[in-house]
C-alpha cells in the first residue's frame, strides 16, 4: 500500500471533525497548535479553543478545570513536555481526580528528528503508564488515530495519546474500530511473535516478511493500546509462538518492553528481547538516520527474532536432557 | 437556601468551625492547625455570606463553585462543608483515618462537596480558569472561587495561571489569598519574598484588593466589589494571622503541620468559649 498518513495530522482532522459532532469538546494547545494540529479546530471553533502560551503546567490544569466544568479538553503539545514538564500536575489533578481529559501529545520519540534530544520523547509512556485511571494509547497509522480519538472522546476519563512527525504507511482499512485494551494480530505466526507499538508496527511486518523468507513464520501483534495491557494476546502469543521480541520508540524501560516483560514473567515466562533505546538520550538527525543509530530497525528486529528462537530451541533440548 | 446569616451571625460560625478543628485535630493527632485557623474567617464568608450553593442539588452545573488550593486547609474545608449539610458532623471526627471519607488533603472522590483533589500546591488556580471558562461557554452565571495560601504563590505554575485568567478576562472567578505570613521552615519574608504581592497581582492584570481576612463584614464587601468587576479576574489580599483565634498558636510557625496536645486542646477550647 502506497498512502502515507501522519498521526499528528489525522488526530488534528478528525478533532475538528468531533468539534461539529459534539458542542462540548474544546481545544488547548500550548504555543504549538501548528505542530499538534490542533489549529483545524482553532480555525473552525475560536471560542472553544484555548492557547495557553508556552506554559504546560497550566495547560494541564486549565483542562482539567475545564473536564470539571463538562467539557471534554483535548489539550495537546509535544510529548516531552507534556508528560515531563506537566507530570505532576496530570497526576495529582487529571488521574487522580479521574477527569475526562484527553492528553495528546505530538512528536513522540526520536523520529523528531533535527529538534536532537531535549525534544525527543523516549518516556513518555513510562511516566503515563505508572499512573492509576489513566488510559495510554500510541496509534501506528491514520486509520488507527481516527478510531483512538473518536473512542476518546466518547470515554468517560483520563487518555494519553502520543502522535508522531513522521508520515506511516497506511496498516488498516477505514472499518477499523478501536477496542480499549485488545491489541490486534497483523499477521499470524507459529515461531516468534514481533510486538510493536507506533513507529515500530511497521518495523515488525517488514522483519517477519525477512523472517518468512528464512523460513520463520512472526506472529506480528500491534500493541497499541499500552494500558489496558492485553495480557491474554501477549499470554497467548508466547504460548503459541514460545519467542517474544518486542519493539518501542521509546526507552526499553517503562514502555512496551517492560509491560510485555512483566505480564509474561509472571504469568508464563519466554524467551524474550526488547528493541528500544537503552538507558541514552537522542540526538540530533534525520528520523531514519536516528532510528538506524539506536537499532530501531527491521533488520535489528529480525536479528532478535533469530537469538529469541535459538534460546527457545536451547531450552527445549535442556529440557529433554534433563 | 435560608437568608444569608448576618455579620454577628457568621462571626459566631466561624467561632464554631474553630472549634471544630481543634477537635478535628486533637482527636486525629496531626494535620495543619495553624492555615487552617488563619482561613476560617474566609471560609465562613465565602460559603455563608458569598456562594450560592445548595447541598440538596450539589450538581447543578451552574453553581458557584470553591477550589481549596492550598489544600493543607482541608479542616477548615471539611469543617464547613459538614455545617453545610454535605455529610454528617460526627464524620469530621475521622478525619485522616484509615477509611475515612475525610482524607488528609482534600479528595473529591471521598468527600461530598469537594470539587477536585488538591494538596499538591500551586494548582488550583489554574484549575478555577479552566472552571471559569467551562462556566462562561455555557453561559451559566455561577462564579468561581479559589483559596490560595501565600507560601502557595512561590509555585511558578500561579503565574503561569494569573496570565492565563487576565488574557482571558475571567471576570467570573475571585481568587482570595491567606496572607498569613508564615510557611513551613518560617516567615515568607524569609524563605522566599513574595511581596510586594498586591503589585505583583496587579502587575499580571489583575483587579487587587486588601482585606483584614479576619473581619468578615470586609470580606462580605470585597465579594460584593468583585461582582461588578469586569473583563479581570479579582484577588483579594487577605491579611491573616496563622493559627488565628487561640493565643498560643497564634504567629506560631511550628503549628503549621502539628496537631495540639492535651494541654493546648484544652486552653483552646477555653479561648474559643467551648460549651
Amino acid at each position: 500500500m502506497s498512502t502515507k498518513e501522519s498521526t499528528r495530522v489525522e488526530y488534528g482532522k478528525t478533532l475538528a471533525r468531533l468539534g461539529e459532532e459534539y458542542a462540548n469538546i474544546v481545544a488547548l494547545d500550548a504555543d504549538l497548535s501548528g505542530s499538534t494540529q490542533t489549529h483545524h479546530f482553532a480555525k473552525i471553533f475560536k471560542d472553544r479553543f484555548f492557547n495557553l502560551g508556552v506554559a504546560e503546567q497550566d495547560l494541564m490544569g486549565t483542562a482539567a478545570g475545564l473536564a470539571l466544568g463538562g467539557k471534554i479538553p483535548f489539550a495537546s503539545t509535544f510529548a516531552m513536555f507534556a508528560t515531563g514538564r506537566a507530570w505532576e500536575q496530570i497526576r495529582q489533578t487529571i488521574a487522580y481526580g479521574n477527569l475526562n481529559v484527553k492528553i495528546v501529545a505530538s512528536h513522540g520519540g526520536l523520529t523528531v528528528g533535527e529538534d536532537g534530544g531535549s525534544h525527543q520523547a523516549l518516556e513518555d509512556l513510562a511516566l503515563m503508564r505508572i499512573l492509576p485511571n489513566m488510559v495510554v494509547l500510541v496509534p501506528a497509522d491514520g486509520p488507527e488515530t481516527r478510531a483512538m480519538t473518536r473512542w476518546a472522546a466518547t470515554y468517560q476519563g483520563p487518555v494519553y495519546m502520543r502522535t508522531g512527525r513522521m508520515t506511516l504507511p497506511v496498516i488498516y482499512d477505514d472499518h477499523y474500530r478501536f477496542e480499549p485494551g485488545r491489541g490486534s494480530v497483523l499477521r499470524e505466526g507459529k515461531d516468534v511473535t514481533l510486538i510493536g507499538i507506533g513507529v515500530m508496527v511497521h518495523a515488525c511486518l517488514e522483519a517477519a516478511a525477512t523472517l518468512a523468507a528464512a523460513g520463520l513464520a512472526a506472529r506480528v501483534v500491534n500493541l497499541s493500546c499500552l494500558k489496558p495491557l492485553d495480557w491474554e494476546l501477549i499470554v497467548d502469543s508466547a504460548r503459541v509462538t514460545g519467542a517474544v521480541v518486542t519493539a518501542e520508540e521509546h526507552m526499553v524501560t517503562g514502555g512496551l518492553g517492560s509491560a510485555v516483560s512483566e505480564v509474561l514473567s509472571e504469568h508464563f515466562p519466554t524467551p524474550l528481547r526488547r528493541i528500544g533505546v537503552r538507558d541514552i538520550f537522542g540526538t540530533s538527525g534525520k528520523p531514519e538516520q536516528l532510528l538506524k543509530h539506536y537499532g530501531l530497525t527491521a533488520d535489528e528486529i529480525t536479528a532478535a527474532a533469530h537469538q529469541v528462537c535459538r534460546r527457545k530451541t536451547d531450552n527445549r533440548t535442556a529440557a529433554a536432557g534433563r | 437556601m435560608n437568608a444569608i446569616p448576618d455579620a454577628d451571625q457568621l462571626k459566631e460560625i466561624a467561632r464554631q468551625i474553630r472549634l471544630d478543628i481543634i477537635e478535628m485535630l486533637f482527636q486525629a493527632g496531626s494535620g495543619h492547625l495553624g492555615g487552617s485557623l488563619s482561613a476560617a474567617d474566609i471560609l465562613v464568608a465565602l460559603f455563608f455570606g458569598e456562594m450560592r450553593l445548595n447541598p440538596e442539588d450539589r450538581c447543578r452545573p451552574d453553581r458557584d463553585r470553591f477550589i481549596l488550593s492550598k489544600g493543607h486547609g482541608a479542616p477548615a474545608y471539611y469543617a464547613v462543608l459538614a455545617r453545610l449539610g454535605y455529610f454528617p458532623r460526627e464524620e469530621l471526627f475521622t478525619l485522616r483515618r484509615f477509611g475515612s471519607i475525610l482524607q488528609g488533603h482534600p479528595d473529591s472522590a471521598c468527600t461530598p462537596g469537594v470539587e477536585i483533589p488538591t494538596g499538591s500546591l500551586g494548582q488550583g488556580l489554574s484549575i478555577a480558569n479552566g472552571l471559569a471558562l467551562a462556566t462562561r461557554l455555557d453561559g451559566h452565571r455561577g462564579r468561581v472561587h479559589l483559596l490560595l495560601g501565600d507560601g502557595e504563590v512561590q509555585e511558578g505554575q500561579i503565574w503561569e495561571a494569573a496570565m492565563t485568567a487576565a488574557h482571558y478576562g475571567l471576570d467570573n472567578l475571585v481568587a482570595v489569598m491567606d496572607r498569613n505570613r508564615l510557611q513551613i521552615d518560617g516567615h515568607t519574608a524569609e524563605v522566599m519574598s513574595i511581596e510586594p504581592i498586591a503589585d505583583k497581582w496587579k502587575a499580571f492584570g489583575w483587579h487587587t484588593l486588601e482585606v483584614d481576612g479576619h473581619s468578615i463584614p470586609e470580606l462580605l464587601a470585597a465579594f460584593q466589589t468583585c461582582r461588578a468587576v469586569k473583563g479581570r479576574p479579582s484577588m483579594i489580599v487577605a491579611h491573616t494571622v496563622k493559627g488565628k483565634g487561640v493565643s498560643i498558636f497564634e504567629g506560631q510557625k511550628k503549628y503549621h503541620g502539628v496537631a495540639p496536645n492535651e494541654e493546648e486542646y484544652r486552653q483552646a477550647l477555653k479561648e474559643l468559649g467551648a460549651a
